[in-house]
C-alpha cells in the first residue's frame, strides 16, 4: 500500500514540474516586449509568415487565451516555427536528438564505469596513494569547465590520437564510392570519441567522489566484517556486499547529475562542433531564434524530469525502505 | 549510523556571540591542512582582484605585443589573439569573474536563507508551499534555464549575477530549512518562546545566530558554482561583451583559434584559475559544512549537490 502511494506521489510531482517548466518556458519567452516567440520582431521574415504567427499564436488575444493556445498546441506536439527557416520547429529538433543521444550516453556510460571503478578501487585501498590520487583526480576533473577540458584535449590529444575534432562525419566520405555500412558506422564512432570523452571525464571526476564516498560509507558497516571473517574473498566482500550497497545512493545521483552532463553536453557540442541540441541552441541564440531555443529549452527540461522520476522509481524497487 | 536527533543530543547551548560564530567557522577549517591550503589560494585570487588595477599599469586589452607571442621575459603567460599580455588580462579576470562569483552567491544565500528560515521556523502550509516550490527549481535543469534567461534579457554583467543569484537558491533553501527546523524545537528558544518573545525575535536572536555558519559555509560553496556557471554563459556569447572574466579568456581562446595557432599559453591558464578557485571554495566550503552539520553525513541522498569530500579527509574524532 504504501509503495503504491510512493510511485503515485513521485508520478505526481513530475507531473507537477513538467507543468511549471512548460508555464515557466511560456512566461520567460512571452515576458519580452514584442514578443520573442513571436515573429513580429524578426526582420528577415515574410509579411505573410508575420501574419500567420500572429494567428496562429493568438498575439491579438490575451495573455491568458495565449497561454492556452500555447498548451493545446504544445499537447499536439506543436512547438512552433523556427524564425530563420520558417519551418516547423519539430521537424528541426529530431536529426539533432539523434546525433546528441548516442554521444552523450557514450560520454555517460564512460565515466559510470571509470567512475564506479576507481571509486571502489580508492575506497578499498583507503588512505593509500592510490587513493589520494584518485580523490585528487576526482576533484580536479570535478572544477574543470567542460568547455575549457574540451579545448585542451584537442591542442593536446586529439592530434596524438589521429581523431576529428569537430563534426559529426567526415565529408569526404561516400563522394567517391558508397562507403559500407561498417565503415559509416566508424566514421561517426570516430566523430563522437572525443566530445563523449570531454563530457565523460568532466562528469566522471563527480562519480569517482561519490562512489569513493558511498563504498567507504558501506565498507565500515557489520557485514562487510562478517563476510570477512567467513572467510570471504576480497573481491567477493567488494563487489557483492559492499558494491551492491552503495550503488543505491549512486544511481539517484547518476540520474540527478544529468541536468549537469546536459549543460555540459551545450558548450562540449559547441566546441567539437558537433551538430547535436547543444549547437542547435548556441546557433539558435546566435540567430535569436526563440521557438527553436524555446523548444530545445523544454525538451532539455523534459528529459531531466523524466530521468529524475526514473531514479526515484529504481531507487524504490531496489530498496522499499524508501517510502518509511 | 544514526543521523543527530535535532533537539535531542545539543545541550542548552546559548545563542552563540559573534566571537563563537566565527571560531565556529574557523577552527575546522584551522584543524584542517588542507582547507588552509583552500584559504590561501583563494585569498591570493581575492587579493589579485581587488588590487588588480594597482598590479597591471594601464587598459589590460591594450594590445603590447604581437598575436599569440608565446611565452617570454616580458610576457610570462605570453599574448592572446588580440596582442593583450596574457597576465594582465588574468588578473583583470581575476576581478569581474570573482565579483560574479561572491555577487551571485551573495543574492543565492539571501534568497535560499530567507525561504528556508521561514519555512523551517513556521512550519505548516508556509513550509509545504515553499518546499514545493524550491523542489520544483530543484529539478529544472540550471545551466539551460541560466542560458534561455541570458539569451532573453541581455548581456551585462550585473544581469549574469541575477540569473545565477535566482537559480542557486533551492539548495541553500532545503539546508537551511533543516537547520531551522531543528534549531526551534532547543529548549532555549522554547522558553524564550513561553517568556513571550515574538517571532520576529526569536528569528534574529535565537535562529539567526545559529544557522549563520552554516549559512555561510553554504555560500562559499555557492561562489564555485557561480564561476563555473559564468564560464558556460559567457563562453555561449553571453557575457558583457565590454568585461573581461576567465569565461571571456576562454571564449577568446575558441573563437580566436588559439588551437590552431597551438598557442597553449592562451588556452590554459584562465581554465587553471578556475579551477583553483572552484576547488578551493569546495574544499573550504564542505570543510566547514561538515563540521556545523553532522547530519550531512547521512543526508547526501537530499540534496542535489552532493558532497565530493570524502568523510576521510575529516579529523579522526569527528566520524560517527
Amino acid at each position: 500500500m504504501r509503495g503504491t502511494d510512493y510511485v503515485v506521489k513521485r508520478v505526481l510531482f513530475a507531473v507537477g514540474t513538467v507543468f511549471v517548466a512548460i508555464t515557466l518556458n511560456f512566461v520567460l519567452f512571452r515576458s519580452l516586449s514584442g514578443d520573442a516567440v513571436s515573429a513580429l520582431r524578426c526582420r528577415g521574415c515574410s509579411q505573410e509568415f508575420k501574419e500567420f504567427q500572429r494567428r496562429e499564436l493568438g498575439l491579438d488575444k490575451s495573455k491568458w487565451e495565449q497561454y492556452k493556445i500555447y498548451l493545446v498546441d504544445l499537447a499536439h506536439g506543436d512547438m512552433g516555427r523556427s524564425l530563420r527557416t520558417e519551418e516547423p520547429v519539430r521537424s528541426i529538433l529530431w536529426e539533432p536528438i539523434k546525433t546528441t543521444v548516442p554521444m552523450v550516453a557514450l560520454g555517460t556510460l564512460f565515466a559510470i564505469v571509470f567512475g564506479i571503478a576507481t571509486g571502489v578501487v580508492a575506497a578499498w585501498r583507503r588512505g593509500t596513494a592510490t587513493d589520494k590520487a584518485t580523490l585528487w583526480g576526482g576533484l580536479g576533473f570535478y572544477s574543470m569547465p567542460p568547455q575549457w577540458l574540451g579545448l585542451v584535449i584537442v591542442l593536446f590529444i586529439a592530434g596524438w590520437l589521429g581523431l576529428p575534432t569537430s563534426g559529426v562525419k567526415d565529408p569526404t566520405l561516400g563522394i567517391l564510392d558508397d562507403p559500407g555500412v561498417i565503415e559509416v558506422a566508424v566514421d561517426r564512432l570516430e566523430h563522437m570519441v572525443l566530445p563523449a570523452l570531454t563530457l565523460g571525464l568532466v562528469v566522471f571526476g563527480e562519480y569517482t567522489l561519490i562512489v569513493r564516498s558511498a563504498m567507504l560509507e558501506t565498507l565500515g558497516e557489520d557485514y562487510i566484517l562478517t563476510s570477512r571473517a567467513k572467510g570471504l574473498s576480497n573481491w567477493a566482500t567488494v563487489w557483492k556486499h559492499g558494491f551492491r550497497n552503495a550503488m543505491l545512493p549512486v544511481i539517484t545521483l547518476v540520474a540527478l547529475s544529468l541536468g549537469f552532463i546536459i549543460g555540459g553536453a551545450i558548450t562540449v557540442e559547441y566546441v567539437f562542433s558537433y551538430p547535436g541540441i547543444g549547437l542547435l541552441i548556441v546557433e539558435a541564440i546566435d540567430q535569436r531564434d526563440y521557438p527553436v531555443l524555446q523548444a530545445a529549452f523544454l525538451l532539455l527540461t523534459l528529459s531531466v524530469i523524466l530521468f529524475n522520476l526514473l531514479a526515484d522509481l529504481l531507487y524504490f524497487k531496489f530498496d522499499p525502505r524508501v517510502t518509511e | 549510523m544514526s543521523p543527530v536527533q535535532p533537539g535531542v543530543s545539543t545541550p542548552e547551548a546559548p545563542p552563540p556571540t559573534p566571537s563563537l560564530a566565527f571560531r565556529a567557522l574557523a577552527s575546522p577549517v584551522l584543524r584542517n591542512k588542507t582547507a588552509m591550503v583552500a584559504v590561501g589560494v583563494l585569498g591570493f585570487f581575492v587579493f589579485l582582484a581587488v588590487a588588480g588595477p594597482l598590479l597591471i599599469e594601464g587598459d589590460p586589452k591594450a594590445q603590447v605585443g604581437a598575436v599569440f607571442e608565446p611565452p617570454s621575459w616580458e610576457f610570462p603567460l605570453g599574448t592572446d589573439g588580440g596582442g593583450a599580455s596574457m597576465v594582465s588580462m588574468l588578473v583583470a579576470g581575476a576581478r569581474v569573474s570573482l565579483l560574479i562569483g561572491f555577487a551571485a552567491a551573495a543574492i543565492s544565500a539571501l534568497i535560499g536563507g530567507t525561504v528556508g528560515i521561514v519555512s523551517g521556523f513556521f512550519g505548516g502550509r508556509t513550509d509545504v508551499a515553499l518546499m514545493r516550490v524550491t523542489d520544483y527549481f530543484l529539478v529544472i535543469p540550471d545551466v539551460p534555464l541560466m542560458i534561455v534567461i541570458a539569451a532573453l534579457f541581455g548581456r551585462s554583467t550585473w544581469n549574469i549575477i541575477v540569473i545565477i543569484g535566482i537559480i542557486y537558491w533551492t539548495f541553500t533553501a532545503r539546508l537551511l530549512r533543516a537547520q531551522t527546523k531543528s534549531v526551534r524545537e532547543r529548549v532555549y528558544v522554547q522558553r524564550a518562546r513561553a517568556l513571550g518573545a515574538r517571532n520576529s525575535r526569536l528569528v534574529v536572536r535565537h535562529v539567526l545566530p545559529q544557522v549563520t555558519p552554516l549559512l555561510i559555509a553554504n555560500t562559499v560553496l555557492l561562489i564555485a558554482y557561480a564561476i563555473f556557471a559564468e564560464t558556460f554563459i559567457t563562453f555561449l556569447g553571453l557575457g558583457d561583451p565590454s568585461s573581461i572574466s576567465w569565461g571571456r579568456l576562454i571564449e577568446n581562446a575558441f573563437t580566436d583559434d588559439a588551437i590552431i595557432n597551438n598557442a597553449w599559453w592562451a588556452v590554459i591558464p584562465p581554465g587553471i584559475c578556475v579551477m583553483l578557485v572552484v576547488l578551493a571554495c569546495t574544499i573550504i566550503g564542505q570543510t566547514l559544512e561538515e563540521a556545523l552539520n553532522p547530519r550531512l553525513r547521512t543526508g547526501h541522498l537530499s540534496v542535489r549537490r552532493f558532497r565530493v569530500l570524502p568523510r576521510s579527509v575529516q579529523p579522526e574524532h569527528q566520524k560517527p
